[in-house]
């Protein structure tokens, strides 16, 4: 009963002051936490080395509502041994969360490209989990001119 | 709003070749983060999965997030052994579907 009122209250104070900051409420970024637990969801307890994956993107992004992104993984892609997933990070987005590809050995290489939106400049990090568990990461710094969200 | 997709399969490869297959599907991409004149968010509505199968086997698939730009373009790769159909899907978050079928030949 206490409990539900103090969340009751809490979640109306944000609201309001979700309110009153009006546009800045939307531009809210991910906290680094945010990373940390979308990374751990897909990584699980397996820590990321890195290697094996190449991320592939722009240094500068002119426009941060279609950035160019593609990752290639080094695997012989074969039913022993190939790459489950690999997921897209953008640490300063409102959702760290970009994209999770799931290859099979029906894929022939674990390659793949999309167009991603980006707030502002920040790190894109890449991690590949394989089919035994490994998990191998990349980060490269975009360079966003003007940035894709909110607004 | 659902527009014919855009997908770019070969029409002919060799079996065992690896082929990269192209898509673009025209959607709005919504991201639920931009507000309208009135300072209302505009709600969520995105392709939230993608899937290809070839002969009813999936080859590749991909969970989207708001983060994917409007007009979601994805390119990944396909080994093909043997002639066959391959089918795409994309899931928006209403539960509507949009597909695709494209044959190819292989020798």
């Amino acid at each position: 009963m206490n409990i539900n009122r103090r969340n009751m209250i809490r979640a109306s104070v944000k609201m309001a002051v979700a309110g009153t900051l009006g546009l800045q409420a939307s531009r809210v970024m991910a906290s680094p936490e945010d990373t940390a637990k979308a990374l751990a969801a897909f990584a699980g307890d397996a820590t990321p080395t890195a290697g094996t994956i190449t991320l592939t993107a722009p240094e500068i992004a002119e426009n941060g509502n279609t950035v160019p992104i593609s990752i290639s993984v080094d695997s012989p892609m074969t039913e022993d041994s190939y790459v489950e997933s690999v997921t897209i990070l953008a640490e300063d987005n409102p959702n760290p969360e970009v994209v999770t590809f799931h290859f099979t050995p029906a894929s022939g290489v674990a390659r793949a490209s999309t167009r991603m939106r980006l707030a502002k400049t920040q790190n894109v990090i890449a991690v590949a989990k394989m089919n035994d568990g490994s998990v191998f990461t990349d980060t490269r710094n975009v360079k966003v001119t003007i940035g894709g969200c909110g607004g | 709003m659902a527009a014919k997709p855009r997908v770019k399969v070969p029409k002919k490869a060799s079996a065992g070749y690896i082929i990269t297959i192209k898509t673009l599907v025209t959607h709005k991409m919504e991201s639920g983060q931009r507000k309208d004149k009135e300072g209302n968010v505009i709600p969520r509505k995105i392709i939230n999965k993608f899937t290809c199968e070839f002969n009813g086997n999936v080859v590749f698939t991909c969970d989207i997030d708001p983060a994917v730009s409007a007009n979601p373009y994805l390119e990944f790769s396909a080994k093909v052994m043997e002639s066959g159909t391959f089918k795409f899907i994309w899931l928006d978050d209403d539960g509507t579907t949009i597909e695709t079928t494209k044959d190819i030949e292989v020798s």
